[in-house]
Parts: C-alpha cells; sequence; structure tokens
C-alpha cells in the first residue's frame, strides 16, 4: 500500500504529460478520468440547459424527479436505454449502425490534447491544435452517413444541411486559430508552436491572454471563432438542420433510444471540446485570472481559495433551498435528498482548502470555469436569439466571417511583424 | 522472422506498393465512375506513402513537403473530377463508365 | 516521441489499410467503398505518425479524411445509385485490367527483390518536436514558389468545379 502511494506521489511531481513520458498506465488513467469527467458534464449540462433555459423563459423546469429536477438527466438516461431499437426497414443496416459511433469516436477522441494544467492532459501532441480541429472535422461524415442510412427525406436533408454548414463554418474556424497561433510566435526565439500546453505557455511568458492582444484583433479573432463554434455544433441559433419545428428532427430523425442518446452525447461533447480549444487559444488555459495585474504571492493565496469557495457557494444555495422547500410530509425525501447533496457539495469544498489538493486542482479548476462560462453563453443563445433561415447561415458563413478572418489574420500578421521590427530591432 | 519484426524502409515501400495495385485494379475494372475516382485517390495515397517513408530514411523533409504538395493537388483533381461527373450525370443520367463514349465513332 | 510498439502497429495499421483497399475496390455500394477509403486514409493518417510525420499526418485527416470524402459522400447522394447498384459492377474490359495489374505487380516484386540491398540497414535518426517548424520553413523558403503556384490550381479547380456543376452559367 505504502508503495502505491509512493508511486503515486513520484508521478504526481512529474513536469511532462503522461503521453510524452511514455507512461502507459497512467495514461489510461487519464483517459478513464477524462471519460468519466465528459460523462458528469454531459449530464449536468442535461439539467443545466433544462433548468436554465426554464428560468429564462419565466417557468420553472423540470422539479418533480429529484430535489429542483436534480436527477432529471438520470431519468432520461433510463428511459432511453429502455426505448424500443427502431431501425427503418429500408435503412442501410451497416451505415445506420456506424455513423452515431463515429460522431462520438470524433466527439471524444478530441479530448486527448486538451490540456486542463501544464501537465494535466493525456498527451501533448506537437500539432495538438491541428488534431483537434481536423478529428472534430470528422463528425460531417457520421452526419452525412446518418441522414443517407435513414433511407428518408428529412433525414437527407437535415444531413446535407447539417454538413454543409459544418465544413462552410470550419473555414472560418480555422482561419481564427490560425490567427491566434500566429501570437504564438511572438517570443525571444520566434518560433510558434501549435501543441495546446505550448500555446497557453506562450500566453502565460507574453503575459496576457490572446483576447487582449493587439486589441481589438485579439477580440475580433476570438468573436469569429466564437460564432463559428456554435454553427459548428449545430446549436441555436444555427440549429435550423435540427429545429423540430422545422425538419422533425433532421439527420437523427430516425434514430431511437440508445442511438439517439449517443447523437445526444457527441453535441454535447463536440460542445465543451470547442469551447476547450476557445478557452485555451484566447482565453488563458488553465491560467488564473489577473495574472499580472494582481500578481504576487498574496494574490495567488487568495485566488488559490477559489475552488473550495464555489463548491462552499453551492452549498450555501442548496441548504437555503431546502429551507424554501414546501413542509409537506410528500416532500420529505426530496427535502433531504437536497440537504444531503448540500452537504456533499460541502465537504467537497472543505476537501478543496487542503493546500496539498488546493495546488494540483487549480489549474483544472479554472480550466473547467472557464469552459463552464461559455457553456452557460451556449445556454444564453438558445433562449435568446431566433434561428437563422438556413441561407442566412450560408451567407454569413462565406460572405461575412470568411472575409473577416482573413483581414484580421493579414492585420494581425501586420502588427507582429512591426512589433518585431520597431521593438525588437 | 527476425526480419519480419525489424521494421525497416523496404516494409513501408511493399505496402505502397500493395496499395497501389489495388488503386490500379479499381481503375482498371470497375464500372461506377465514383469508384473509379476513388481508386485514384488511394494510388496518390500510396505515392504519399512511399514519400514519407523515404523522408525517414534520409533523414530530410522534402519528401513530406512533396507529400503535402500531392495531398493539396488530390484535392484540386478530386474537386474538379466530381464537378465533371456531375456535369456528365445531369446530361446522361447514369454512373456507368461504359456509357461515356460520345466520341465513339 | 517515438513510436512504441512498431512491428504490433505496423502490421495492425497495414492490415486495416491493405483490407480497406480492397473494400473500396470490391464494393458494389458507392457508399461503403467511401467508408472504406475513410477507414483507409486512418490508417494511413496513423502510418503517418509511425513516420516521424505528424504534420503530414495532421494534413491528410483534415483534408483527406474530413474534406475530400466529404466530397465523395455528397457527390454519391446526389448522383443516383439505385439503378447502377443492380447492374453488374466489373466493366468490359475487365480481363485486361486484371492482366496489366498482374505484369505491374511482377515488376514491384522483380525491383524490390533485386533492390533491397541498398537501403542502409538503420535509418537516419529524425526529431519530432520542431517538425511543424521545420516545414513551415521549407514550405517558405525553398518551396515558395511551389507553394504559390499550388494556391492558383486550387483557386483554378474552385473555379472550374463550381462552374461545371452549375445548371446556368
Amino acid at each position: 500500500m505504502g508503495q502505491i502511494i509512493q508511486y503515486i506521489r513520484s508521478y504526481l511531481s512529474s513536469s511532462q504529460t503522461p503521453g510524452a513520458a511514455g507512461n502507459m498506465f497512467w495514461v489510461l488513467v487519464y483517459i478513464l478520468l477524462v471519460f468519466a469527467g465528459l460523462s458528469v458534464a454531459v449530464i449536468a449540462m442535461n439539467w443545466l440547459e433544462r433548468k436554465i433555459l426554464a428560468h429564462m423563459q419565466v417557468r420553472l423546469g423540470p422539479m418533480r424527479v429529484g430535489p429542483h429536477g436534480l436527477l432529471q438527466p438520470i431519468a432520461d438516461a433510463l428511459k432511453l436505454l429502455l426505448k424500443e431499437d427502431i431501425v427503418p426497414a429500408e435503412a442501410d443496416g451497416l451505415l445506420f449502425w456506424v455513423a452515431p459511433f463515429v460522431v462520438v469516436l470524433a466527439a471524444f477522441t478530441v479530448f486527448v490534447v486538451v490540456p486542463f494544467g501544464p501537465t494535466h492532459a493525456v498527451t501533448d501532441m506537437n500539432i495538438g491544435i491541428l488534431f483537434m480541429l481536423g478529428v472534430s472535422s470528422l463528425s460531417v461524415l457520421g452526419i452525412v452517413m446518418a441522414g443517407w442510412a435513414s433511407n428518408s427525406h428529412y433525414p437527407l436533408i437535415g444531413a446535407l444541411r447539417s454538413s454543409a454548414q459544418m465544413v462552410s463554418y470550419e473555414v472560418a474556424m480555422g482561419l481564427a486559430v490560425v490567427s491566434a497561433v500566429l501570437m504564438t510566435s511572438l517570443n525571444a526565439e520566434g518560433t510558434g508552436t501549435l501543441s495546446m500546453i505550448g500555446i497557453v505557455q506562450a500566453q502565460q511568458a507574453q503575459g496576457e491572454w490572446f483576447i487582449f492582444k493587439f486589441f481589438p484583433l485579439g477580440l475580433i479573432a476570438f468573436f469569429i471563432f466564437a460564432v463559428a463554434m456554435v454553427a459548428e455544433t449545430n446549436r441555436a441559433p444555427f440549429d435550423l438542420a435540427e429545429a423540430e419545428s422545422e425538419l422533425t428532427a433532421g439527420f437523427h430523425t430516425e434514430y431511437s433510444g440508445f442511438r439517439w442518446s449517443l447523437f445526444f452525447l457527441a453535441e454535447y461533447s463536440a460542445m465543451i471540446a470547442v469551447s476547450s480549444i476557445a478557452v485555451t487559444l484566447w482565453l488563458g488555459g488553465w491560467l488564473r485570472p489577473f495574472a499580472n495585474m494582481l500578481g504576487g504571492h498574496t494574490w495567488d493565496q487568495v485566488f488559490s481559495l477559489f475552488p473550495g469557495v464555489t463548491f462552499l457557494l453551492f452549498a450555501a444555495m442548496c441548504f437555503y433551498n431546502t429551507v424554501r422547500m414546501p413542509k409537506h410530509p410528500l416532500f420529505r425525501v426530496q427535502t433531504i435528498g437536497l440537504a444531503g447533496f448540500g452537504v456533499v457539495l460541502g465537504l467537497i469544498g472543505l476537501i478543496l482548502f487542503i493546500p496539498a489538493v488546493s495546488t494540483r486542482i487549480q489549474d483544472i479548476f479554472w480550466f473547467a470555469a472557464k469552459v463552464a462560462g461559455f457553456m452557460y453563453l451556449y445556454i444564453w443563445y438558445r433562449g435568446t436569439f431566433p434561428r437563422y433561415r438556413f441561407d442566412q447561415l450560408m451567407r454569413m458563413g462565406w460572405k461575412v466571417l470568411l472575409p473577416l478572418g482573413l483581414g484580421v489574420l493579414i492585420l494581425t500578421a501586420g502588427v507582429a511583424l512591426l512589433q518585431e521590427k520597431l521593438w525588437h530591432p | 522472422m527476425e526480419s519480419m519484426l525489424h521494421i525497416t524502409t523496404l516494409h513501408y515501400l511493399v505496402l505502397g506498393a500493395a496499395l497501389f495495385l489495388l488503386g490500379v485494379i479499381g481503375v482498371l475494372t470497375r464500372r461506377n465512375v465514383v469508384i473509379v475516382l476513388m481508386s485514384i485517390e488511394l494510388i496518390l495515397n500510396a505515392v504519399n506513402l512511399n514519400l514519407v517513408a523515404f523522408s525517414r530514411l534520409w533523414g530530410g523533409l522534402h519528401g513530406q513537403v512533396f507529400a503535402i504538395f500531392v495531398i493539396t493537388d488530390a484535392a484540386a483533381e478530386a474537386a474538379v473530377g466530381l464537378g465533371i461527373l456531375i456535369a456528365f450525370f445531369r446530361n446522361k443520367e447514369t454512373v456507368n463508365i461504359d456509357e461515356v463514349n460520345l466520341l465513339k465513332w | 516521441m517515438a513510436p512504441v510498439a512498431t512491428p504490433f502497429f505496423f502490421y495492425l495499421l497495414s492490415g486495416i489499410m491493405l483490407i480497406g483497399g480492397i473494400l473500396v475496390i470490391t464494393r458494389k455500394n458507392p457508399v461503403h467503398s467511401a467508408l472504406a477509403l475513410i477507414v483507409t486514409l486512418l490508417a494511413q493518417a496513423s502510418i503517418y505518425l509511425m513516420l516521424y510525420a505528424p504534420f503530414v499526418a495532421g494534413v491528410q485527416i483534415i483534408l483527406y479524411a474530413g474534406g475530400i470524402m466529404v466530397l465523395f459522400l455528397f457527390v454519391i447522394m446526389l448522383v443516383s445509385i439505385d439503378r447502377s447498384m443492380k447492374e453488374r459492377q466489373f466493366n468490359s474490359q475487365w480481363v485486361v485490367g486484371i492482366v496489366a495489374a498482374t505484369a505491374l505487380g511482377g515488376l514491384f516484386i522483380a525491383v524490390y527483390t533485386k533492390g533491397k540491398d541498398i537501403f542502409p540497414e538503420h535509418a537516419l535518426p529524425m526529431v519530432e518536436n520542431d517538425n511543424t517548424q521545420q516545414i513551415a520553413t521549407m514550405l517558405y523558403g525553398q518551396y515558395m514558389f511551389a507553394f504559390e503556384i499550388a494556391s492558383l490550381l486550387l483557386l483554378v479547380a474552385i473555379i472550374g468545379a463550381v462552374v461545371m456543376a452549375k445548371k446556368r452559367i
């Protein structure tokens, strides 16, 4: 037992990702951790989306299944697993079976290079951002196959529209990414990097997040990516291809039960993946906010209290709502459940105050907090914006975002060259 | 058996040659134009594999740069080829190579 | 990072590529052929990773598997295939094709068995850390002219494909 703890401790103080160190056991552990974290995140997203959307529309959302609907995602998952698996008669068997797996594969493989910290990634590929863009473009294939295999009109049109939209906005995404990668080369040696950990370390070395660099160029590039990533994941306001009032359900009309849940899982994972790209490239990855203006040891201590304080705030909200629960015998189980959940969250918050845990969780906490901010933005867009018509969508992708991306790229390159020549001759 | 465990450049070249052969068989024997175009992509990939294997052997990166250019050209050629296919299909309603014989005397 | 377990992965990936290639040229349904070609291309990207070429692997995944194959799938769906799937699938000169391919195969075997001694025993060492930077230096330095010509080629291809596929010019 002591040997195991020794082994774990000796690993935790290494300075490389497990993939770079060639340590296969820890690679597997990290993959399992990422997988588990992603599943928890998708379940939480399901609940959060329904509750936040409901509150934005001045209603309550799911309240019955658990206290304040907290067990609703579990009920949804059970329902989907128990539903009848309908395969259309004329459907192409192999393609119908393979399509959800391709989409899930593309959405999950991306997380191999997502950096949760300087050594907290499964591996640090030399071509990290290129790999992420490439593998997330493989989900287009899955969608096209799903639409084709259903052998029906609505899925086919929905699939063709979805894939045309995704392919168009990938170009704008790529240009925005290139202008961010350009900013990584503004260091002493003049070499940039495509590796995700390298990009965050470049932001750390240059002392500002790329969203604020060369103001407003970094901001415009971030804006282009933020719009393109919503279109890439087929979310509102770009969800014409799967909107229920337009095309029944688009490319996943004929999928039911477990197969549909795979598409749903892949959609949320893709949302988290492109948000991770945005956070890494422009918002400083795992770096804490105000690292320059509020620097120094005491401010570091203050910011290291944030993880514990966040969970204690969640626990306090749970206890407050427990007190506000109706005092009726039928609500007794829910009240006790909510109080128990609050206790668990409070315990996690207290554990996060321990310095040994807090120093390791810092990076992961800030990264997760920024990605959670993006998830809230996604839900906010869904509750606020009307849907784009398909021709308006394509017009915006090709005629607005693409020239804007090219312009930002050229201007960023020009300003970077000027900076190199004027300040470091 | 020992020589099969140590992967040398020759292994990659033989793999490339096998892919090239499969592509050539596909081009010469299939009727469907789309599958002929996909076999041409197989041929181009076999050539890329050879280029990158030799680049690995001699340590320079010229082979890899050439492979990137080949991939770019393959994209352009696939786009133009499929455009021709669509234009032809619009006229003749078939994707059968044996019926592409308008210039036959 | 150096490749690990090279023989195992090489034989696994080459098996996948060869099976994928055979499926491409023998399937009756073009969509199944396209699927097999996607598998072949992804396996080839993994082999590029084994050959110390991560940038070419990334380009292969983005362009070939994520771009060209999407184009193929779109066109297959636009072109009706139901009638063509019920006909014969090998064309009228398949005998000549097989004979020519066999001759080519014989040529390959002859060349490779005669010349397999010219390769040095071990490959020269290559680092992988700055592969992208070195390729960029070469692309924009030594091969700048070819780079510009390639972009001109892509422009011509875009215009050509759009003009040919339009209904009315």
